[in-house]
């Protein structure tokens, strides 16, 4: 049967496969789950997750709620950002905070004052007791040589371990869901994206983001080689000098950790043409937790860390 | 307006694996194409420098990403890799290239646009060769490249790469590969790999990646006939949507088609495209479609044009890799996955393990398929499954076969059989 009808078929962009797929993967699971939860922090990825799971369910609303490991030290303006988007929507957040943990004591402040590694026991724990069976992860697969093996469907034990030797093999476009009571699968919609199709993505949908991520005036300390962003966290100590700067920040994640770029992109465009340009990678250049050591995110995960 | 975002986003997206025996070389290859298409950013080469224990970065190691890969010096399990060029984007799956792990060059090469075989020059085709080839065949890769590495090792001599290209090609054609390509290279010395040899003049084609650049990023999907397997009902205001991502062919509205396995006929009345609404929409796009009639379909089903319906049967031929340590038998119960379906089943018989260390000859009645094994195998469902032959459809017609105790996934499978549409 041939036909002259139009067809968009030289249409189909790289932006276009990565977007049918990652909505491919959201049906997926609302179709073999019976509780998902998608996590979600503000920061961009989780930003265009949740625009892909919109139009995934669109025109009804998204059958899955959403879980913020809050830390504590996140920055205002993206918390802000996070109930502004739940509100928007109508959608539910659970919240699983860091800071309750510490308060009770089932959590040590640590020495260096990060409190990413400490968001596990918090996450795991929510799942368990909440018995979410699926739990969306914007992760990637460009952002780490760990993440660079995992799977889109990733099965975890009852005590949210990763294995990465006994990973299921994953073939075409059938993901294998089944997991016992008490297991529950971490799902990467996003894990053939880089971050440059991040933010071309959120370039071309014209989603909004949290101010922080394009270039602003700011005091900012050095440690470690970073900018951080002075606060009751616990910086600036004695021997560091809080500046003003004009920086942004190429992720966002616990104050602690997470490091500004020196920075004039104030516009997607302009932010989009410095990435392009930069010589270093999104963690590298802004998450000090990741330089503890040559496997620090394989050992994370394998404790359960997203 | 057209703004540089938009130039940059308009390009095509090529997938390919990379397979190669342990030693010929692929870390190396990998490393050099990041490398030198400047895809490894600073900070990444500063942390493989520190590991690294000569003078120069150790290439090899940008792609081992576990502790265990590390430890033993293989790769043990497929890395994606993204790069770019202004030409194109790649996903790269760099697949181990070690026997045991042939499972994870099927893994990789099951969504490749392209597979990327190495060989060691001075060793030539290898049984490994063989067995790449074969599952390259057995996933039909639309591409299939062949790497003759090391050359710099054998003087950069033309015989040396003709006599193993000649014998590859042949090997390849035999098992079907439709397009097979050959290219003389040193990983190491960077010949051919992303600049051209001054080394090997008698050599007039493309680098890796210009091939990798050039080759044709799409399977034909829209020649195929359409299949939408309904993933969920979207159920909205009294209106029935139904959501899938279109595995094959191109879908129109006013169109009449079928709803497999019911058989119930009715029109495409809308083809909502994530948001727009469109006249006609084709794979691999993600979309809702809305029916003229209110019919059953729930998640599970296959919509086909009534024209070209595949063939419903319980009696299934496939050809598969199998995956897992437990051996699969004659008589064992599974469960089949396929598309978005999944169904009870029974391995009634296992006519053929493949043997590519023999030249792929069949094996006769092997009693069981262990990992890695390549085999034939005839299965019963409990219910009747929408296959297509794999030849026509990589996504219709293939299925996986599930543990039903604890959810392992067992075998990879690909249809031999069925009507053509």
């Amino acid at each position: 049967m041939t036909t002259t009808l139009p067809v968009p078929v030289a249409a189909l962009t790289h932006l276009d496969v990565l977007e049918s797929e990652a909505v491919h993967i959201f049906r997926e699971v609302a179709g073999e789950f019976e509780k998902p939860v998608i996590l979600f922090s503000g920061g961009k990825d989780s930003i265009v997750m949740l625009r892909l799971a919109l139009k995934a369910f669109a025109p009804a609303p998204v059958p899955f709620t959403l879980l913020h490991v809050d830390t504590g030290h996140n920055f205002p303006e993206v918390i802000a950002y996070r109930d502004r988007i739940v509100a928007a929507h109508g959608l539910r957040l659970h919240v699983a905070s860091v800071q309750d943990y510490i308060d009770s004591g089932k959590l040590r402040e640590r020495p260096d004052g990060t409190r990413n590694p400490l968001q596990t026991l918090p996450l795991t724990e929510k799942i368990a007791s909440e018995k979410f069976d699926a739990v969306f992860g914007g992760g990637r697969r460009d952002e780490e040589k760990a993440r660079a093996k995992e799977r889109v469907f990733s099965l975890r034990d009852e005590f949210s371990q990763w294995d990465p030797r006994r990973q299921r093999p994953e073939l075409w476009q059938l993901y294998n869901g089944r997991h016992a009571p008490g297991e529950h699968v971490r799902v990467f919609p996003l894990s053939n994206w880089t971050e440059l199709d991040v933010w071309q993505y959120i370039a071309r949908e014209h989603i909004p983001l949290p101010q922080i991520y394009f270039a602003h005036q700011r005091p900012v300390f050095k440690r470690s080689g970073m900018w951080l962003t002075a606060g009751d966290w616990g910086g600036p100590k004695d021997d560091e000098t809080v500046e003003m700067r004009q920086v942004r920040y190429r992720t966002v994640g616990d104050m602690s950790c997470t490091g500004a770029v020196d920075s004039t992109a104030t516009t997607l465009d302009a932010v989009i043409a410095e990435i392009a340009a930069s010589r270093l990678t999104e963690r590298g250049a802004t998450r000090a937790d990741d330089k503890l050591s040559e496997a620090a995110m394989e050992d994370r995960k394998r404790e359960g860390y997203f | 307006m057209t703004t540089a975002t938009e130039h940059r986003s308009a390009t095509t997206l090529l997938r390919f694996a990379t397979a190669g025996s342990v030693d010929d070389g692929k870390s190396t290859l990998v490393g050099r194409l990041l490398y030198d298409s400047k895809s490894i950013l600073s900070d990444q080469l500063d942390a493989v420098r520190r590991a690294s224990m000569g003078d120069a970065p150790d290439l090899a190691l940008l792609t081992d990403g576990l502790r265990a890969e590390r430890e033993q010096g293989i790769t043990i399990d497929v890395a994606y890799r993204y790069f770019a060029t202004t030409r194109r984007r790649f996903i790269l799956a760099d697949t181990p290239g070690h026997v045991q792990y042939t499972r994870n060059m099927v893994t990789g090469a099951s969504t490749a646009d392209l597979a990327l075989v190495l060989v060691d020059a001075r060793n030539g085709v290898v049984e490994q060769t063989r067995r790449h080839a074969a599952v390259a065949a057995l996933l039909r890769v639309p591409h299939v490249t062949l790497a003759v590495n090391k050359m710099d090792l054998v003087g950069y001599k033309e015989q040396v790469f003709a006599a193993i290209a000649e014998e590859f090609t042949a090997y390849a054609g035999e098992l079907g590969v439709p397009e097979i390509t050959t290219i003389p290279i040193s990983a190491l010395a960077g010949d051919n790999v992303v600049e051209p040899s001054p080394h090997m003049n008698w050599y007039g084609g493309p680098t890796i990646l210009e091939h990798l650049e050039a080759v044709s990023a799409d399977e034909d999907l829209g020649a195929a006939p359409a299949r939408l397997p309904v993933q969920y009902v979207i159920r909205h205001e009294g209106v029935r949507r139904y959501a899938g991502r279109i595995a094959a062919g191109i879908l129109r509205v006013g169109e009449q088609v079928t709803v497999l396995p019911s058989g119930h006929t009715t029109t495409i009345a809308a083809i909502d495209a994530l948001g727009q609404d469109v006249p006609a929409a084709r794979a691999p796009q993600s979309v809702a479609l809305r029916l003229a009639d209110e019919l059953d379909v729930s998640r599970g089903d296959l919509i086909a044009p009534t024209s070209r319906l595949p063939h419903l049967t319980q009696d299934i031929t496939a050809t598969v890799c199998h995956l897992h340590e437990r051996p699969l038998t004659p008589g064992s119960r599974v469960l089949i996955k396929h598309t978005t379906r999944t169904v009870k089943a029974i391995v009634k018989d296992i006519p053929y393990a493949i043997d590519p260390g023999r030249g792929g000859g069949p094996v006769r009645a092997p009693g069981a398929l262990h990992v890695n094994d390549l085999g034939t195998v005839v299965l019963r469902s409990a219910q009747p499954l929408p296959l297509d032959p794999y030849a026509a459809s990589r996504h219709t017609g293939s299925f996986l076969l599930i543990a039903p105790d604890d959810g392992a996934t067992l075998t990879a499978c690909t249809t031999t059989e069925g009507t053509e549409p």
